[in-house]
C-alpha cells in the first residue's frame, strides 16, 4: 500500500515538471474530476511540422496522484506526435506511474491529465478519441 | 448490549454487538471514523431482519392469511416505534421512504409544486446537504419562486441576523434546514427557525439525517412541520427512512409516487387517494428494512440517546484537542459545545484524498471530499475537507490513532 506514495510520486508532486502556462498554445484544455475537485489545465505547442509536441505544460491543483501523474505525463509525451499521443493507452501511463492495485477512484485521479491532453489534441488536430475514452469530456467536465 | 445507568455508555462493551468492527484492515484493527456517512450495524438489528424473513415475511396490508397479518403487524409495529422515537403525535403521520433524501423530495414536490409561485421565497441554508438544497432549488425554479440561503458566520454557524433581510425579498413560504450539519457538525437552532418560519406563514422542513442517530428528537418541541431521516445512519438497514409531517399538511398535499396501495378507488374516470400514511407509500414498501429500522430504534433507546450524545461529545472535545497538536491542521466548525461528533479539517498543503489514503494504511477510515455540501465548500474556500465522525461504538484510542496517522501524513508529505 505504501507504494502509492513512493518517492518518485512525491517528487513529481512536490516538484512538478512542465508546470506553467503556454501563452498562445496550439492546443489546450482543462478538466476537473468532480469527485475530489482535482483540476488540470494542459497547454501544448507543436514544432515546425505542426505535429510533434515541442513543449507541454500544465497547471492545476488536486491530490498527489492527479498532479504527479500529469507531471509524469508531460515528460512522456515530449517529442511525440499528436497522433502517437492519441494512441497512448491508459495502461501505458498507469505503468509509468507505477502504482499497483490502485482503487478505481484513484485511477480516475491518475488519468485526469491524460484525458485532458487527449481532448486538447482532438480539438486542435482532430486526432481520434479512442473508444475507451468516449464520454471523457463529460466525466472530467473538460472545457 | 452493555449500558451503565441512563446517561453513560460503555463503548468497549457495545462493540461486541457490531461484528464488522472486529476485523483488521491492512493488518491493523479497523478504526471506523465515518459513521456520519453511514453507521455500522448491531447484531440485534441484523437478527431482527433475519428472524422476520425466516418467520414472518409476506407482503403487507393485502393478504387475508395469517402470515400476511404477521408481516403487517411487524411493519406497522416498526412505524409505531419510529413515531415514538421522534415523539410524533400519531404514527399515521410517519411515512416510510427510501431515505431522508426521498422524504425531502416528497415535501418539495408534493407540497412545493402546488403551493409555490412567483413572489414566494424558499429559504435554505449555506450549510445544507445537497439533499435539502437541490430539491428546493429545482422546485423554486419550476414554480418561479425565489431561492435564498441563510449565510454562515465565519465560525460555521447560521447567521440569524440575515433573516430579516431575506424576508424583505418576498413572501417566505418554506424554510429548510438540517438539524445537525453533516459536514461541520453544527447543531442548528431549529426551534428558533421554526418560530421565524411560522411568523411568516412558512412551513419548516428539517433534515434530521445527521441529528436522529445522535440525539433525542421531539418534533413537537422543535416546532417543525416536516422532519426526514434515514435508518442507515442510525444502526438500521439502508433502503428505508422516514418522513414525519403534520397531519393537516399531509392530508392537503397531492401524492408523490402513484400506483398500487396508495389509492382509495381507481376508476377509468378518476382515482382517489388512500388515507395517511398509505397515500404516500405507493408500491411494495421496504418491509423487512422497516422492521430492521424498528429494531435499530429499540437498540438506540436501550443504549440511551442522551448517553450517546454525551459519549460523542466527549470524543469530539478529545479529538479537537488531539488534532490541534498536529502541525498544519486547519479545523472547521463551531466550538465543541455547539456541535455534534463530527470533525472537519484540512492539512496544509495536502489534498484530503491523500490524507485519507495514508490513514487507510493505518486502518483508520475517514471521509475525504465535499460531503455533498458544495455550497459550503465554496463558502470555506476549499474543494474538499477531511471528516472524522464518531458514534456510540467509537473509542478514544481510535482518535489517538487518527492523530498519530495525521503525524504520519505530515511526515510523508513533508
Amino acid at each position: 500500500m505504501e507504494d502509492l506514495y513512493r518517492e518518485v510520486i512525491l517528487d513529481h508532486y512536490k516538484n512538478p515538471r512542465g508546470h506553467g502556462v503556454i501563452e498562445d498554445a496550439d492546443a489546450s484544455a482543462e478538466g476537473v474530476n468532480p469527485l475530489c475537485g482535482d483540476e488540470v489545465s494542459i497547454y501544448v505547442a507543436f514544432g515546425d511540422d505542426g505535429e510533434t509536441i515541442d513543449e507541454v505544460k500544465f497547471s492545476g491543483r488536486g491530490c498527489a496522484i492527479s498532479q504527479a501523474a500529469t507531471s509524469m505525463l508531460t515528460e512522456m509525451v515530449q517529442g511525440r506526435t499528436a497522433h502517437e499521443v492519441s494512441e497512448l493507452s491508459k495502461d501505458e501511463l498507469l505503468e509509468e506511474v507505477g502504482i499497483p492495485h490502485m482503487s478505481p477512484i484513484r485511477i480516475k485521479c491518475a488519468l485526469l491529465g491524460l484525458g485532458v491532453l487527449k481532448v486538447a489534441l482532438h480539438r486542435a488536430k482532430g486526432t481520434p478519441l479512442p473508444q475507451e475514452w468516449a464520454g471523457l469530456d463529460e466525466e472530467f467536465q473538460v472545457r | 448490549m452493555a449500558v451503565r445507568a441512563d446517561t453513560e455508555l460503555d463503548a468497549r462493551a457495545l462493540r461486541a454487538d457490531f461484528p464488522i468492527l472486529a476485523q483488521e484492515i491492512h493488518g491493523k484493527p479497523l478504526a471506523y471514523l465515518d459513521s456520519a456517512v453511514t453507521a455500522q450495524k448491531p447484531r440485534q438489528m441484523l437478527d431482527a431482519m433475519t428472524r422476520f424473513y425466516e418467520t414472518s415475511y409476506a407482503n403487507v396490508h393485502r393478504g387475508v392469511y395469517a402470515l400476511a397479518e404477521r408481516a403487517t403487524e411487524g411493519f406497522e409495529g416498526a412505524r409505531e416505534k419510529v413515531a415514538r422515537f421522534v415523539n410524533a403525535p400519531s404514527s399515521r403521520e410517519v411515512i416510510f421512504t427510501r431515505n431522508a433524501t426521498e422524504g425531502l423530495n416528497l415535501v418539495a414536490y408534493a407540497w412545493g409544486l402546488t403551493n409555490l409561485g412567483p413572489g414566494d421565497l424558499v429559504v435554505v441554508t449555506e450549510l445544507e446537504h445537497h439533499s435539502n438544497f437541490v430539491p428546493w432549488q429545482y422546485v423554486a425554479r419550476r414554480t418561479g419562486a425565489g431561492f435564498r440561503m441563510i449565510p454562515l458566520t465565519d465560525g460555521g454557524e447560521l447567521d440569524l441576523e440575515a433573516l430579516d433581510g431575506i424576508a424583505a425579498d418576498g413572501e417566505v413560504k418554506v424554510v429548510a434546514t438540517n438539524l445537525v450539519s453533516n459536514a461541520l457538525g453544527t447543531v442548528n437552532p431549529v426551534e428558533r427557525l421554526s418560530g421565524w418560519a411560522h411568523d411568516h406563514g412558512a412551513i419548516m422542513v428539517v433534515d434530521a439525517a445527521q441529528g436522529a442517530p445522535h440525539r433525542a428528537i421531539d418534533v413537537q418541541a422543535l416546532g417543525c412541520d416536516f422532519l426526514a431521516f434515514s435508518a442507515h445512519k442510525m444502526c438500521g438497514p439502508s433502503g428505508v427512512g422516514a418522513l414525519w409531517g403534520r397531519r393537516a399538511l399531509l392530508e392537503e398535499m397531492e401524492p408523490f409516487n402513484l400506483g398500487g396501495h396508495m389509492i382509495k378507488k381507481v376508476q377509468f374516470e378518476e382515482t382517489t387517494w388512500g388515507e395517511l400514511p398509505h397515500k404516500f407509500e405507493a408500491g411494495t414498501s421496504p418491509i423487512a428494512e422497516a422492521v430492521g429500522f424498528g429494531a435499530a430504534v429499540d437498540y438506540l433507546n436501550a443504549v440511551g440517546l442522551e448517553a450517546i450524545e454525551r459519549h460523542e461529545h466527549e470524543l469530539l472535545a478529545y479529538a479537537l484537542e488531539r488534532l490541534a497538536d498536529v502541525p498544519g491542521i486547519v479545523l472547521y466548525g463551531p466550538p465543541a459545545d455547539r456541535r455534534a461528533g463530527i470533525v472537519s479539517f484540512n492539512m496544509d498543503g495536502v489534498h484530503p484524498h491523500d490524507v485519507a489514503q495514508v490513514l487507510d494504511w493505518e486502518g483508520v477510515a475517514i471521509r475525504a471530499g465535499h460531503h455533498c455540501c458544495q455550497p459550503l465548500m465554496q463558502r470555506l474556500g476549499v474543494a474538499a475537507t477531511n471528516r472524522a465522525s464518531f458514534y456510540l461504538y467509537t473509542l478514544p484510542e481510535e482518535i489517538d490513532r487518527l492523530a498519530e496517522g495525521l503525524h504520519r501524513v505530515r511526515k510523508v508529505f513533508g
